[in-house]
């Protein structure tokens, strides 16, 4: 029997599966909402929002209204119980909604309901149909999908009759569901564990979003929690969000899975030397790297080589700077031989310089997620990570980090990382705990010798690709940075004027050995020249004894010949023709 | 007494013929005569036939009795089954 029972449970749990339908959705319009709740807010049923004061309940539900209106064309009834109607309209006038066009456009309605307990007296049995029929009301004139109702609670506060409130919010959320509108109801957090003061997550048993803001270290962040969500999955972590000039964006900072695309292809870090160390060709695309050394050992100067080199491609770079202004960076790089301005000009490259300090570190990684979003850049750099750790823990800076790179290697983009070790701290211990995550580990760190201070550049790692385990120096000029390889002599690892030394005495060294063997040269030269001059007199002797010899045999010849005609000829005259024949024997 | 001089105008937002409006109203009527005699108008407005008018006189709970004249305006809701409460509500008698 059980074993029945399982295996059809399973058989569903495929039919499930394959022909799962998603709770109907309607979408918020809201950045990163709807990737939390997967896709919206449940369709046609009422949400609660809850938080406390000040935590952007209000703005999040007006937003919902005015995205629906101009996004998913779905008109939306806003129900204040707290803000008059051109309050609302004035706050979110600063967003870049305008609320009274929109109301104009029947695309919005906005209605505050006024409730002021000293203009108010009970007496006897009432109920609370009249908000119902104006909500009614209000929904038809417009054709309304969306319905918002905030705050609820403050009937708690305007009536006094509890048992008959509780028993008409019920009323309330089955005319709302009746309706068929999504709404969303918001709720002041009540004390202790309670989500709201009145109990009100009873009632919307389907999405409960709180949000909150916390202060920590002075600073404060706001965040987001989908408590549930019946019937859907969701995202259950707290995400931060950020109320800025384009309204709310919460954003899903930890992707679960670790299977991004990765790029084979290669970006150069802008220093020939460097890239050589890398394999010749520098870091992987996509990759990120981790620049750390100690004050003042060009940590800045090599990030910004990375994002000159990059915009020099033609492709596009965004700075964030936590340390110095960007009209400070683009100075300083001028001393090296970087313009930066002009890739500024070009609109590749924009600096985007805040204090650690100006808001939690949670709110820098929405402001980067924001501004990588907006501008689509092709690497990044973060100069320095260091300095967050002024508004964060270690841990906490680490864990931003891992997302940061999680998200940034999801884009494709290339970062760089710079990062201040301190003198006290063992400078291979890692920075901010992110080494560990990096692909790219390059430290550049001074060497002190002779009384004098030198920077030198190690690659600590470099995932996936042949690198060199040499120390290089590192050095800066007007010209820019260029590395150099150090000194590896009997005396040790020289840098600096000491190797400019070493390599002073070498030439040296050359320059006389270059003379011995010059001389030396010489002298087997002139050897040769008098030995070729002796082998040429002779040569000369023994042409001329040979031309002797030669004509003495001539001569003889010539003798032996001339004998012999005259004898022939004798002959001739002696014996007249009979001989002819001979003559003729003779002759050939 | 000072209210005799003063016109009262009433206004009673029912919603259809509930037993509570009903009664809300049969209660006005009868603390009018009583006290208000030839010197108050009630205008009851139903919601079901008129809901536009809920808005403009912050109307969320039925029945409700609004005192548009003397100002400040009052609101009483409920049935109107304390006489009392009524009475001092409407400034009518003095609390």
């Amino acid at each position: 029997m059980r074993r029945n029972k399982t295996s059809c449970t399973m058989t569903n749990f495929h039919k499930q599966q394959h022909s799962f339908i998603q709770l109907p959705k309607t979408p918020t319009g809201i950045t990163g909402l709807d990737e939390i709740t997967g896709g919206g807010l449940p369709k046609g049923r009422p949400s609660l929002i809850c938080g406390e004061a000040g935590c952007g309940k209000t703005l999040m539900s007006l937003e919902f209204i005015i995205r629906g209106a101009t996004q998913f064309n779905e008109p939306g009834v806003f129900m204040a119980f707290e803000e008059k109607a051109e309050e609302l309209t004035q706050n979110v006038a600063s967003l870049g909604f305008d609320l009274n066009k929109l109301q104009h456009d029947k695309l919005v309605k906005l209605d505050h309901v006024h409730i002021d307990r000293s203009e108010i007296e009970e007496t006897g049995e009432y109920d609370l149909e009249g908000l119902f029929i104006r909500m009614g009301y209000a929904i038809d004139s417009i054709g309304a999908k969306r319905v918002v109702l905030d705050t609820l609670e403050n009937l708690f506060s305007g009536l006094s009759d509890t048992a008959i409130l509780r028993a008409e919010l019920r009323r309330l959320f089955n005319f709302l569901k009746e309706k068929g509108v999504t709404a969303i109801i918001t709720g002041e957090k009540g004390e202790g564990g309670s989500l709201t003061r009145q109990g009100l997550e009873e009632y919307v048993s389907d999405c409960v979003i709180l949000l909150d803001h916390r202060v920590i270290n002075q600073i404060s962040t706001r965040r987001l929690r989908v408590v549930k969500y019946r019937g859907s999955q969701h995202g259950t972590n707290e995400y931060p969000f950020l109320i800025d000039e384009e309204g709310i964006s919460v954003l899903p900072v930890t992707s679960l899975k670790l299977e991004k695309e990765v790029s084979s292809s290669r970006v150069s870090s802008g220093i020939p030397a460097l890239d050589d160390m890398l394999g010749g060709k520098g870091f992987f695309k996509g990759s990120s790297v981790l620049v750390s050394g100690t004050a003042g050992t060009g940590k800045t100067s090599i990030a910004a080589y990375f994002a000159n080199e990059t915009c020099n491609g033609g492709k596009k770079c965004l700075y964030f700077a936590f340390e110095e202004s960007p009209k400070q960076i683009v100075r300083n790089m001028k001393s090296i031989n970087v313009d930066l301005q002009k890739h500024i000009d070009k609109g590749v490259l924009q600096f985007f310089a805040s204090r650690p300090t100006l808001y939690g570190l949670e709110m820098h990684l929405v402001a980067m997620y924001k501004l990588i979003h907006k501008f689509k850049p092709d690497a990044v750099v973060l100069d320095p990570i260091t300095n967050l750790i002024t508004v964060g823990s270690v841990s906490e800076v680490k864990s931003m980090l891992v997302r940061l790179i999680d998200f940034l290697q999801e884009m494709q983009i290339t970062v760089m990382f710079t990062a201040l070790s301190l003198n006290t701290i063992v400078s291979e211990q890692t920075d901010e705990g992110v080494s560990s995550l990096v692909d790219a580990w390059l430290l550049v760190r001074d060497i002190e010798y002779n009384g004098e201070r030198n920077r030198g550049m190690y690659i600590m790692k470099s995932r996936g690709m042949k690198h060199s385990n040499q120390v290089r120096e590192f050095i800066i000029t007007d010209k820019g940075l260029d590395l150099v390889e150090v000194y590896l002599g009997p005396e040790g690892v020289l840098t600096g004027s000491a190797r400019e030394a070493q390599k002073l005495q070498e030439k040296t060294g050359v320059a006389l050995r270059d003379f011995a063997v010059s001389r030396k040269d010489k002298e087997i030269m002139r050897k040769r020249k008098m030995l070729e001059s002796k082998i040429s007199s002779l040569q000369a002797e023994f042409e001329s004894a040979e031309e002797e010899l030669n004509k003495i045999y001539l001569e003889e010849q010539l003798k032996q010949e001339i004998v012999e005609r005259n004898r022939a000829e004798m002959t001739n005259m002696r014996k007249g023709s009979i001989d002819a024949e001979n003559k003729i024997r003779s002759k050939k | 007494m000072e209210g005799k001089a003063v016109n009262y105008e009433l206004r009673l937002y029912v919603a259809g013929k509930t037993v509570k409006s009903v009664a809300a109203l049969a209660n006005l009527q009868k603390y009018c005569e009583e006290h208000l005699k030839g010197q108050y108008v009630i205008e009851v407005i139903d919601l079901l036939v008129q809901p536009q008018l809920a808005e403009g006189d912050q109307i969320f709970a039925i029945p409700t009795l609004v005192r548009k004249v003397p100002e400040p305006i009052r609101k009483i809701i409920g049935d109107l089954s304390n006489e009392e409460k009524v009475l001092v509500g409407l400034n009518i008698r003095p609390r």
